[in-house]
């Protein structure tokens, strides 16, 4: 049934951004811990640092699960909000096709800008 | 042993739509005996003090399901509640929250029977013949009866749909009582109506939309668990979804027993009065 198939993603998503984020935490906030053991920076945030990793095709592939994981688990979330209001079945439907209209453009938008960082554009 | 010096006052909600007032509180000083219940009170304030006064009750033991209001805060059946083990000297009674009042203390049960049925409540099976003119039962195991037979207690009292913070804010969401009992027929192992229950089951206000505040299953006075019943039908379509479940198989009908014997000390049934 299609909406167990929408909730079972939500779930899924919710693992795989528990996952990145604790990735994006370490990489950004425990440079200095991960450090011990060989990996990580101890300045991060410095443009450069972040320019350098835009460019490497694993941290691309990163962002881009990451946007689309978080903009599926956040926009799921926002439409059972929606839903809880009670509104027309009709207004329903329409609300449910624009954000996934949204959702599309927005991951669209989001892989091409992590795509030409990549190429150092 | 009863103590008739003790009072206890009731304030009830009285609305009368007919006569167009907007819904108040009213007061009456109950003399309390040991063991009365708020049902009890209620009958002493009809008997005694206002004939008007209007609520919905039956079996006073907890099985029909009619009596149930909020009271003192919380939804509860007024007959199984002792006014004593309330703990107050002040009993307030109003009608179930997240139902229409159609007077006094009697909500309007429609939309809890309208989604009841949304979910098909009854075995579904294939074979239709055999449903309907039976040659023998269903098999089903002692642990496949476990599987579910909790959920079969509710009483359709209500008191889940008026505790639940998602039935307050959304009309068309199912609601744990009628969740529950589509999952008791999913979770029933000689049920093959999948499809069939799991239409409002699953549906976009089905048990995706349950906060699992857990509300329902405190105030449930047959320990049904609700809460519980949701879950299980969310972690089953996760499975499902998943591929990790087995295709439900329901069960066949059991063989006909043959070569019995009757028990020498079992009466005989006595002739059908009516059918003839």
């Amino acid at each position: 049934m299609r909406e167990s198939k929408l909730w079972f993603l939500h779930v899924i998503t919710a693992v795989v951004i528990l996952f990145l984020l604790g990735s994006h935490m370490g990489i950004m906030h425990m440079g200095r811990i991960l450090q011990v053991f060989g990996i990580g920076s101890t300045e991060p945030t410095n443009v450069e640092e972040v320019f350098a990793r835009s460019k490497q095709v694993l941290f691309m592939a990163v962002y881009i699960v990451l946007l689309g994981t978080a903009l599926f688990h956040g926009l799921y979330g926002l439409r059972s909000i929606i839903y809880e209001l009670s509104f027309p079945k009709a207004l329903e439907k329409t609300v449910g096709r624009v954000l996934c209209v949204a959702g599309i453009a927005l991951f669209i938008y989001g892989s091409y800008v992590a795509v030409q960082l990549t190429k150092g554009a | 042993m009863s103590d008739s010096s003790k009072t206890v006052v009731f304030e009830v909600l009285r609305y009368d739509p007919e006569r167009g007032e907007a819904p108040h509180l009213q007061e009456f000083t109950v003399p309390v005996t040991k063991g009365m219940t708020v049902l009890d009170g209620l009958h002493w304030i009809k008997e005694n003090k206002d004939r008007t006064l209007s609520w919905r009750s039956s079996c006073r033991m907890g099985i029909c399901g009619s009596c149930g209001m909020f009271i003192n805060g919380l939804p509860r059946l007024a007959c199984t509640n002792q006014i004593s083990h309330l703990h107050s000297d002040r009993v307030v009674i109003k009608p179930l929250p997240n139902y229409d009042i159609i007077r006094d203390l009697v909500p309007d049960l429609e939309k809890l029977f309208d989604k009841h049925r949304s979910v098909k409540p009854y075995l579904i099976r294939k074979d239709q013949v055999e449903q309907n003119r039976p040659t023998s039962e269903y098999f089903q195991s002692e642990e496949e009866l476990v599987n579910y037979i909790q959920f079969a207690y509710c009483i359709k009292c209500g008191l889940c749909l008026a505790a639940c913070p998602t039935v307050a804010t959304s009309k068309d969401y199912v609601g744990p009582q009628a969740l529950t009992q589509g999952w008791r027929y999913l979770a029933d192992s000689r049920d093959e109506g999948c499809g069939e229950h799991g239409e409002a089951l699953y549906s976009s206000h089905g048990v995706y939309r349950c906060h699992f505040a857990g509300a329902c299953s405190q105030v449930c006075p047959k320990g049904v668990d609700p809460g519980l019943a949701i879950q299980l039908a969310k972690q089953d379509a996760f499975l499902k979804t998943l591929g990790a479940r087995k295709p439900k198989k329901a069960s066949g009908v059991t063989p006909p027993v043959q070569n019995w014997q009757p028990r020498a000390n079992i009466p005989k049934a006595p002739e059908p009065t009516v059918g003839k």
